[in-house]
Formats: C-alpha cells, structure tokens, sequence
C-alpha cells in the first residue's frame, strides 16, 4: 500500500473513533435517566486516574494477567503435544479428531462451576477453565499442520537422502508452522476471554471480578472505566501478537 | 530402415553395453500392487529387462498409465518391486541412494519455506556433503541452468518454468552419477520444453551422467534420448529399443531432419497400437462401473 492511502484510512479510523467519543459526550449532555446508564466521558476518565492512582488497576490487572500467562502457557505446551501425538499416524487422527472439534464445539462456559468447584473461587479455576479453552483450538490446528504435509515434499526429501530427524527439521516443522501458528493465535484470544469472563462469574480478585462487582453496585463510572482498561489490554495484546505473526512470517 | 534401428531389447543392451558394466541393470522386473481384494489389485510391470550404460540417456515412452513411472520409482528405490532385481552401479537397490541417484519428480520440490540457495543447500545437506562446500556448489549447478541470480528468491516468486529449471539444478548439484527424471518438463509450455531440452541436452554432453527420463512426448524423447525403450500399455512390457544416433549436445535444428522425424514416425506407429488398447480398456472400465 502506498504511504498515503495509508495515511488516509488512518484519518478516517482515527475520525471515526472521534466521532463515537463526541457522540458520547452529546448524549450525555442530554440527561434524564441515561446518565445512570452512560456517565459522562470526562467522568469515565476521573475514574480510571483514581483506579490508576489508588493502585486498584494494578493488583487487579497483575492477577489476570498472571492468570492468563499460566493458562496459555499450559494449552500452548500441552496442545502442541497433543497435536503432534495424534498427528503421527492416520488411525489415531481419526479416533481423536473428530472427539476433539466435538467437545470444542460444545460451550465450555456451562462446566465453569465445575472448575469452580474442583480449582476453588481462587485464580486457579480461571486458569484452568482458560487452559481448557484454548488447548482445543490449538491441538486442532496442530493436528491439521502436521497431517496435512504434502507427501511430493517427504517423497522429495526421503529421495535426498534425509534422515528421520532430518525429516522433521527441514520439512515437517516449515510445513506445519503456519498452520500451528493460526491455532496459537486462535487460542491466545480464547484464552483471555475465558480468563476475563471466568473472573466476571465467580472469582475474589482480577480485572473481571471488579469490572462486574462495579456492575453490581451500580458504579457505573467505575465500571466503564475497567472495560476501557480490558479495551486497551486487549488492543495492545492484539498488536503484540501481530508483531510475533509477522516476525515468524518472515522467518 | 532408415531413422532408427528396432531390435530386441536384450540385443541392444549387449551391444550397447560393450565391455563395459552397465551403470543400472534391470533384470525380470514385476510389480503387482495389492488392492483391498484381490480383484483389485493392479499388474503394472511385467518382466521387464533392460540394462542402461553408464552416461546413456534413456528414453521410456509409453501410454499413460503403463508403468514408466512405477518402474523409474523402483530403479530410485522409492518402490519395491514384486518380482526381479535392480542394481545401481552394481549393488542392489533396496531403498533411496542419494550417493549414487539423484530423482527429480514432475512438479517441482523444491521447498516453498526456504530460498533457491537454501533449497541447495539442504539437498547437499542431506546427500551429507561438506558445509564449505555447499555454496560453490550450489551456485555453480544454478549458473549451468543460468539462474544464478534467483539464489535468494523464494519459490513462489518464479515462474512454473524456472522452477522446474532449478529442479533440475537441484538433482544435478549432488553430483550423483544416476539422474532420474519422472516427466520434469510435463507442466511447461512447448517453448519452455524446448529451451529446457536443450539446456539439458548441452549439460548432458559435459557431465556424462546416467540419465533415465520418461516422458510421454514423442518430439522429446528423440530430442533428448540415446536409446527409447517403447513400453506396452498394462501391464507393462518392453516393447521396443530405439537408437537415436545422434551425438549431445543437441541443437533444435536436429528436429528438422529427416532422420529426427523418420524416428518420430517410428515410435508412432509403435505407439498408435498400445495407446488405442489403453483407451479401450478405459472404455470398458466405464462401462464395467456404469
């Protein structure tokens, strides 16, 4: 893309977040009973420097955050694991395969009282509950990379002379990464909404427990102001996966 | 006769092979691969003899689905045959040989996830040749095709053409004696064939190496080939041995002579038989199914 048109979308991305914000502030204008519902921007902003300040945001946000690192740390090892086992030979990706899309299929969200009641209200049923999530999305794709190599390059390489491990260094691993990678990423995201959405159901601290606590006190100001945190997070989440993506491409 | 000579192909290989051992020798080859039931199962090799010289090109021309292929897989050890032997430089071929065969199949392999040079570099990897040699090498095979300067592109940046090119370049960089070629020239336009032909011809003429090349184009074969051994449709016999006397490397202007398309016209009337026998075995296994 050119620099310019470049320019151009950004203006106009950049416009139209302007001009929600200024919506915003008009309708707030207006009163009657909305302002119960939609407090003012400059409200939103006075109570994200209090959380800000009081450190409120800080203990919060280091709770999830550790949460979701242990979550996809363990659905990345053990997913990848998983996918390559299976992979291995054609019986075992018909037997697993279709069990593993099943039970993604199905709304984890309905077992998280089970994580409940056998992790405790603690951080480590949002770890487990967000391991769980995210483990499927990436043992699938891993499955699909690594049984999907195109036998002309194994025929190829084995003509050349590769060894076993050769083999798997030099074809397996390039082939499948892509692939692989789509299923990290998936899950990266599934893992963080399983994590934020489990703290906003049943947990003591964390981002989403005192997003929905201000919820339930009616603390509107303050509840805006934790989803603009969890908006911010994810964005530069998001970003920072992005970066990962395309320095892996370019390898 | 005036183009080639058709004689028994046992009689070809003795005088052909003179003295001299032979660089691959054939002997009583058959191949039957199994089905799910035994009505299933395919008999697509039959007895097949013939021994190829060292630094001859061969030529196997037959109709679609008559088992040149299965039978160059066999020769690269990729398959193993039923029946019979095949020896490489004397030693029985059982599995792969890099050391001694180079195979390059009809699409191109090279690895779409590394560059040209990188592509080079892990066929003389796996062959387990010397790292210091890797890149002299490799860009000594790529300026004999002349694409020295595409070492650092990827794959997907080049033409179907210059792929197949690089292919090439690829099997010959190993420096094995024996070089298999599985139809390497059957996704190219004609004009792309011809200028590949010749390339190959010319780097045929200085290097001397072993060449068995199936094709299913007539033009090309007597183009490239010393010797065209004619198989029959299924399963597949020997059916002729043609000589094509002519000395590499080849010009295009070959094509022009009478001797080129009196062969040609040869290996046609060879041809027209067992290409109508497989079209109507086709036939009858439409009808059998519908």
């Amino acid at each position: 893309m050119i620099a310019q048109d470049k320019l151009v979308i950004r203006t106009i991305q950049f416009g139209m977040l302007a001009a929600m914000f200024g919506a915003w502030y008009i309708v707030t204008r207006s009163g009657g009973t909305l302002k119960l519902f939609l407090p003012a921007p400059e409200l939103v902003w006075r109570e994200m420097g209090v959380l800000v300040r009081s450190g409120q945001l800080w203990s919060a946000l280091y709770v999830t955050v550790v949460s979701i690192i242990k979550a996809y740390a363990i659905a990345a090892i053990v997913g990848i694991a998983v996918g390559f086992a299976v992979a291995r030979s054609r019986t075992l990706v018909h037997l697993f395969e279709p069990v593993l899309s099943g039970m993604f299929a199905v709304p984890l969200t309905m077992f998280f009282p089970l994580f409940v009641l056998f992790f405790g209200i603690g951080p480590d049923s949002k770890v487990a509950y967000g391991a769980t999530y995210a483990f499927f999305p990436i043992a699938l794709n891993t499955i699909a990379a690594f049984s999907n190599v195109d036998d002309l390059y194994l025929r190829a390489s084995r003509a050349m002379g590769a060894s076993g491990w050769q083999q798997f260094r030099y074809v397996y691993m390039p082939a499948a990464l892509p692939v692989t990678l789509t299923g990290l990423r998936i899950g990266f995201f599934i893992c963080i909404a399983s994590v934020l959405g489990g703290e906003t159901l049943a947990a003591t601290a964390g981002v989403g427990r005192a997003t929905a606590l201000a919820a339930e006190l009616m603390e509107t100001a303050k509840l805006y102001a934790w989803i603009s945190f969890v908006v911010c997070m994810s964005v530069m989440l998001n970003l920072l996966a992005l970066a990962v993506e395309t320095r892996s491409e370019r390898e | 006769m005036t183009g080639g000579n058709v004689v028994g192909a046992n009689a070809v290989s003795a005088r052909a092979t003179g003295v001299q051992a032979p660089a691959i020798t054939i002997s009583n080859v058959s191949m039957t691969f199994a089905g799910r039931e035994p009505s299933q199962s395919v008999h697509a090799l039959d007895d097949i003899s013939l021994d190829i010289r060292k630094g001859e090109f061969v030529c196997l021309l037959g109709p679609s689905g008559c088992g040149k292929s299965t039978l160059l897989s066999i020769i690269g050890g990729m398959l193993q045959q039923t029946v019979g032997t095949v020896s490489v430089n004397g030693t029985p071929v059982s599995s792969p040989r890099p050391d001694d065969i180079a195979y390059v199949f009809q699409e191109s392999t090279l690895f779409p996830w590394y560059t040209v040079l990188e592509n080079f570099r892990l066929a003389l990897k796996f062959r387990g040749i010397e790292e210091a040699n890797w890149r002299d090498r490799a860009m000594q095979s790529l300026s004999a095709v002349g694409m020295e300067q595409f070492a650092n592109h990827y794959p997907k940046q080049l033409s179907v053409g210059m792929k197949q090119r690089i292919n090439l370049a690829r099997g010959l960089c190993v420096g094995s004696e024996v070089l298999l070629l599985d139809e390497p020239f059957a996704a190219l336009d004609e004009q792309t064939r011809m200028v590949l032909g010749e390339d190959l011809s010319i780097l045929l003429a200085r290097r001397g190496k072993t060449i068995v090349f199936v094709t299913h184009s007539l033009a090309e074969a007597v183009f490239l080939a010393d010797r065209i051994v004619v198989m029959t449709a299924r399963p597949g016999k020997i059916k002729a041995s043609i000589l094509v006397p002519e000395p590499h490397p080849r010009s295009p202007d070959f094509m022009l002579t009478d001797a080129f398309q009196n062969i040609r016209k040869e290996l046609y009337g060879l041809l027209r038989d067992e290409i109508r026998q497989t079209v109507a075995a086709m036939r009858l296994a439409r009808d059998a199914q519908a």
